[in-house]
C-alpha cells in the first residue's frame, strides 16, 4: 500500500470520519483540491460539496455544507459546518437573537425567511451538484448509483 | 375519630398520586440522559479537532495575527449564560446563577463593564428579575440543541468583539461530572487560551498556505472555534440537566415514599383509636343496662 496520513472529519454535532487515507479530494475556497500525504501546510474555507476519501481501491464520500480545511503533512481535518452558512443567514440570526433579548415582540420574520429560503436553495444545489459528479464519475466504472 | 381517619387516608392517596408523577420524571429523565450524554460524547471530537487546529496555528508563524489571540484589557467583558428552558432540576441553575453573579460583581468592582448574552428559559426569567446589561438570548432549544441555533447568539457576541465594544468572552455554564454531580464554571473564551498541551514540537518556522487568504481563513477558523465551544457548553448543560433532574425527581419520590409511611402509621393509629372507643362505648353500654 502506498503512503498514508491520517484524515478526520467531524462536525460540530457528531463525527463522520476517522481513519487512514492516501489521497483527500474536497471543494477549497479557490476550486477542488487533492491532498496527498506530506502536503505542506494548508488551511481554507470549503465550500458546500463533496469530499473524496480514496485508500486503496475504496473511496468513500461526505457531503459537507460548508466548514474549515486544516492540512499538516501527516494529518488532514476537516470541520465540517453541520449548516449551510452564509453571512446575511448569521446576520439575520444575530438579529433575531438581539430582538429577543430586547423583548420585541415582533420578530424580524420574512428576513429570516427570505435568507433560509437562499441557503435552503444553495445546498439543495449543491447536494443535487455532488449527486450529479458522483452518478459520472460512477457511471464511468459501470456502477450505478441509487438515489 | 372515623372522620380523622378519612382525611389521612385522602392525604396518603394524593401523596401517592404526585408520587407516580416523580417516579415517571425521574425515569424519563434518565431516558433522556443517556442520550444528552450520547450527543455530549458526539461533540466533543470536533472541539478536540479545534483545538489541534488552534494549537498548530499557534505554532505557525502567520503574516495576519487573529486579534482573538490578543491579550485583553478585561475591561469590557461579555458573558454566555447556559442554562436549561425547564426547571425541577434541582439548584442546577441557581448555583450556576450565583456563580455568574460573584463573577459580576468581581468584575464591576474591577471597573470593568458586563454584558450578557443569555441560553435558555430560566436564564432569561432570573436576568429579567435581577436586572442585568442583556444583548443576546436564545431560547427552547429543545432536547437536541442544533448547533445552527446558536449561531445567532455568539454573532452578536463577535460582531461586538470585532467592533471593539467588547474585549473578552466568558461562558458560564455546568460541567458534567458525573450523573450525581454537577459543577457551575466560568470559562475564557476570548482571548482565546492556546493549550499548553497543543504546543508539540514543529519546524522551526514555517505557515500555511492559506485560501482564500490568512485573515478570511483564522477568521472563519476562530468564529467556527468559538460557536464549537458554545455548543459543547450547551450539550453538556443539557446532559447536567437531565441528570440533576433524574436525581431531584428521584429525591421527591423517596421523600413522598417517606411521607407516605409516616401517613401511614397516623391512619393506623387513629383507626386503633377509633375501634377502641368503638369497644369502650359497647362495654359501658353493655355494663349500663346490666346495672
Amino acid at each position: 500500500m502506498a503512503v498514508s496520513m491520517q484524515v478526520d472529519i467531524v462536525s460540530a454535532e457528531q463525527p463522520l470520519f476517522s481513519g487512514k487515507a492516501n489521497e483527500v479530494f474536497a471543494l477549497a475556497a479557490e476550486g477542488e483540491v487533492g491532498i496527498l500525504p506530506h502536503h505542506t501546510q494548508f488551511l481554507s474555507t470549503l465550500k458546500p460539496g463533496l469530499v473524496r476519501i480514496v485508500s486503496g481501491d475504496e473511496e468513500e464520500h461526505f457531503f459537507v455544507a460548508g466548514g474549515i480545511l486544516e492540512v499538516q503533512p501527516e494529518v488532514v481535518t476537516i470541520l465540517a459546518d453541520s449548516a449551510i452558512r452564509a453571512d446575511d443567514l448569521d446576520e439575520a440570526k444575530a438579529l433575531e437573537a438581539k430582538q429577543r433579548a430586547e423583548e420585541a415582540m415582533k420578530k424580524a420574520e420574512s428576513e429570516v425567511d427570505f435568507a433560509k429560503a437562499q441557503a435552503e436553495l444553495s445546498e439543495a444545489i449543491a447536494q443535487l451538484e455532488a449527486i450529479s459528479k458522483l452518478r459520472e464519475r460512477l457511471g464511468k466504472r459501470g456502477l450505478t448509483v441509487s438515489h | 375519630m372515623a372522620g380523622a381517619s378519612k382525611e389521612i387516608r385522602g392525604k396518603i392517596n394524593s401523596i401517592k398520586n404526585t408520587q407516580k408523577i416523580t417516579k415517571a420524571m425521574e425515569m424519563v429523565a434518565a431516558a433522556k440522559m443517556r442520550r444528552a450524554q450520547q450527543r455530549m460524547e458526539a461533540s466533543r471530537p470536533y472541539v478536540e479537532k479545534l483545538k489541534r487546529v488552534i494549537g498548530h496555528v499557534a505554532n505557525a508563524h502567520p503574516e495576519y495575527k487573529h486579534p482573538y489571540t490578543q491579550p485583553s484589557e478585561h475591561k469590557k467583558i461579555g458573558l454566555i449564560v447556559v442554562s436549561s428552558d425547564r426547571g425541577l432540576c434541582g439548584g442546577l441553575n441557581n448555583n450556576l446563577f450565583r456563580r455568574c453573579i460573584r463573577s459580576i460583581k468581581e468584575w464591576q468592582e474591577n471597573g470593568a463593564t458586563v454584558e450578557l448574552a443569555l441560553i435558555g428559559r430560566k436564564a432569561e426569567t432570573f436576568f429579567k428579575h435581577v436586572g442585568g446589561n442583556v444583548v443576546a438570548s436564545v431560547v427552547d432549544l429543545g432536547d437536541a440543541p442544533h448547533a445552527e441555533d446558536l449561531v445567532g447568539e455568539v454573532r452578536v457576541m463577535l460582531d461586538k468583539l470585532d467592533s471593539g465594544e467588547l474585549d473578552t468572552l466568558y461562558i458560564a455554564s455546568n460541567e458534567f461530572v458525573n450523573t450525581m454531580t454537577q459543577q457551575p464554571k466560568i470559562e475564557q473564551l476570548v482571548p482565546v487560551v492556546a493549550d499548553a498541551a497543543q504546543q508539540e514540537k514543529m519546524p522551526v518556522y514555517w505557515d500555511y498556505i492559506y485560501e482564500p487568504d490568512a485573515k478570511t481563513a483564522l477568521n472563519t477558523l476562530m468564529n467556527r472555534y468559538i460557536e464549537g465551544l458554545v455548543y459543547g457548553a450547551v450539550v453538556e448543560n443539557a446532559a447536567c440537566e437531565q441528570s440533576a433532574r433524574m436525581i431531584a425527581m428521584k429525591n421527591a419520590t423517596d421523600n413522598a415514599g417517606k411521607i407516605i409511611k409516616e401517613l401511614q402509621l397516623a391512619y393506623n393509629k387513629a383507626r386503633q383509636a377509633a375501634i377502641t372507643q368503638e369497644i369502650s362505648e359497647i362495654v359501658s353500654g353493655a355494663a349500663a343496662i346490666e346495672g
